[in-house]
């Protein structure tokens, strides 16, 4: 199990209310993402427990886009990846700010 | 004196052979061997025919089995190569020279028996090309081919998988040469004639039916959400602003997952009518929901597939169907209704380079192209008009006088960016060039060249490459839907960003996509059982794909 964390400011608050929301199952080539909005309005921390080793770099570019792309300031993202390719880390990230942004109804 | 009529007797010399091995026209499975030994010569040309789906594999077994002694040096031109014999025959010096258009199934084996120097290639061909060749300098001396069943005076009946069957005959037959078919059986009336006796010069009786290849199921329980990302991105970037509605699908999961999204995510768009109504297509069974729920009017084959019969002969106004009620697909006749009548091909590849050059080569598989190159390619013969095709050849020329400009055909690649073993598609060079660099080839097995394709789809977007002014533009365009692959993080931002706000690149924000709808809940089935189930249990799947 390798670990990595990425602090990043973001442009803006995320959207939404919401205090929690949580997407993906752990699963081999899948992840879970547990969204909660407990930082400051414009900070973003996204901690990442994955079963594959020596990916950092392309860690790195993904969260630094979803940052850029979603700005998802004031939102702690934990990570349970299974060995997930980019694309589908990329897509759960985007899904998981999507969700705690979604209107409850 | 020159003599004229030299093929004609050494037909009659050969037909004379195999004769001692036959009653009338019928041979025994038993003499296979021996009327393949009487009738073939050494350095011939013969198809075997391995197509697509259809194999003749007792002829196969036969030709495999005969003594090298006799029978050596053999040139094959077959379509397909899928089973072992036909490459076990190079092994044993029964062959040389091969030229073919598609192996999936034997591309590794093949790989390594062309690099040990095995097989002399001729050529690596898109299916019609290689029919063309047949008339023209790739005639076989003998086709052994395969059909359902056989009457006494060698009229044949196909069943639903015709496929090159007509062409290797029509080759073969008018020019000489000489045509042994084997028949699961052989019976008193045939169901209808797809081959007229006159051009069958023996019949083997295997007993048994031939083997087929079930290529084109694709198990939607296997389609992943990035896949749907992908189909989804197709539908609203591609087929609704283009209204495409002639049109060929690969055989890949993310071509499956558009089908699968026509009655659901298609359905709610309003494009029922506007989109996907005629085919030139393998019966996919993912196409059932779709066409069960009426967004489909006609469909031609290049095969059938495997536990569809039932559902198409209960389908007629959809499918083209013989008198007896089956299908009656033709793969020379729709590759060139998908060349010439389709505003669209889409499909997915393995590796793409920074112009857009795409190939399924990689380093230790030659799986060949099957129709990919004929379908993906732009007919510079067509003169018929179509919305998609102007629409394109606008957005590639926009300053051509219309009625001057040529249409395009709508050239799609399709896939995610990194695919099996987590390989990625985008590269900076293809291992096709390395492979042509070791065989001594001229040219580089290239499925789809540059200047073929209009779009490629990725999880990351859709770059429409008709709207690159420049090479620059161009390899930035690529980079920027590569993802995160090296080519992907290769690119310059600030380019992609421009050719975004040019709508070269569109995000799936930028189409309005939401990512929580990416789910497979909005597949209209989740599985084979649910196939099934829409077509009202015609369809039978095949035991391998039965969980149930």
């Amino acid at each position: 199990m390798e670990n990595l964390s990425f602090e990043l400011k973001a442009r803006q608050a995320a959207g939404g209310a919401k205090h929690e929301a949580l997407v993906g199952v752990v699963a081999s080539g899948n992840l879970e993402v547990l969204v909660e909005r407990v930082l400051p309005e414009l900070e973003c921390r996204i901690d990442i427990a994955t079963a594959a080793h020596g990916f950092g770099e392309v860690w790195s570019a993904v969260v630094r886009d979803f940052v850029e792309r979603y700005s998802p300031g004031g939102l702690r993202l934990s990570i349970n990846d299974g060995g997930a390719r980019p694309d589908t880390v990329a897509l759960r990230l985007a899904q998981g700010v999507r969700t705690i942004e979604e209107v409850e109804s | 004196m020159r003599r004229w009529n030299a093929e004609r007797e050494a037909l009659a010399q050969r037909i004379a052979a195999g004769s001692a091995f036959a009653r009338g026209k019928i041979v025994a499975a038993a003499d296979a061997g021996a009327l393949i030994e009487a009738v073939i010569r050494p350095f011939d040309r013969v198809c075997l025919e391995g197509d697509n789906q259809k194999q003749a594999d007792l002829l196969a077994r036969a030709l495999a089995g005969v003594d090298p002694a006799k029978i050596h040096d053999l040139h094959m031109v077959q379509s397909g190569v899928v089973l072992p014999e036909h490459l076990d025959v190079f092994e044993t010096g029964v062959a040389k020279k091969l030229d073919y258009a598609y192996s999936g199934p034997q591309a590794g084996r093949i790989a390594k028996m062309l690099f040990g120097g095995k097989i002399e290639l001729g050529a690596v061909h898109t299916y019609l090309e290689l029919f063309a060749r047949y008339f023209i300098d790739l005639t076989p001396n003998v086709a052994l081919i395969a059909a359902v069943s056989a009457d006494r005076d060698g009229n044949l009946y196909t069943g639903p998988n015709t496929e090159d069957t007509p062409t290797v005959v029509e080759a073969t037959a008018f020019k000489s040469g000489v045509v042994v078919a084997q028949v699961n059986e052989v019976v008193e009336k045939l169901p209808r004639v797809d081959i007229p006796g006159d051009r069958v010069h023996f019949v083997v009786e295997a007993k048994k039916p031939f083997y087929v290849e079930p290529l084109f199921t694709r198990d939607p329980g296997a389609i992943t959400e990035t896949q749907i990302l992908t189909a989804m991105l197709a539908i609203k970037g591609i087929y609704e602003p283009y209204g495409v509605k002639r049109l060929n699908h690969g055989i890949g999961f993310n071509t499956a997952a558009i089908e699968l999204l026509l009655p659901t995510f298609a359905e709610r768009l309003g494009l029922k009518g506007k989109i996907c109504t005629r085919f030139a297509l393998n019966p996919h069974p993912t196409l059932i929901p779709a066409i069960e729920s009426g967004w489909v009017e006609q469909i031609h084959c290049f095969g059938s597939e495997v536990g569809m019969d039932d559902y198409i002969e209960a389908r007629p106004d959809i499918f083209f169907t013989g008198p007896d009620g089956s299908l009656r697909s033709n793969r020379a006749f729709c590759q060139t209704a998908g060349l010439y009548a389709c505003d669209m091909f889409i499909g997915a590849t393995l590796q793409i380079d920074l112009s857009g050059n795409s190939s399924t080569i990689t380093a230790s598989r030659i799986a060949g192209f099957g129709g990919a190159p004929n379908m993906g390619s732009d007919a510079r013969g067509r003169r018929h008009p179509a919305e998609p095709w102007l629409k394109a050849g606008r957005e590639a020329d926009p300053d051509g006088l219309p009625a001057l400009r040529r249409g395009r055909k709508l050239v799609v690649q399709i896939g995610e960016t990194f695919g099996e073993g987590n390989a990625p598609t985008f590269v900076e060079s293809l291992d096709a060039l390395i492979l042509a660099e070791k065989l001594g080839l001229e040219l580089a097995p290239v499925m789809i060249y540059a200047d073929d394709i209009t779009h490629i789809v990725t999880e990351e977007g859709i770059a429409n490459l008709l709207l690159c002014r420049d090479k620059d533009e161009r390899e930035q365009a690529v980079r920027g839907v590569a993802g995160y692959t090296e080519v992907g993080r290769g690119r310059d931002a600030k380019m992609v960003q421009r050719l975004r706000e040019r709508g070269i690149i569109k995000r799936p924000e930028d189409l309005g996509i939401n990512v929580l709808d990416v789910d497979r809940s909005l597949l209209a089935a989740r599985s084979i059982k649910d196939l099934a189930r829409w077509s009202g249990g015609l369809y039978r799947p095949p035991s391998k794909f039965r969980n149930w």
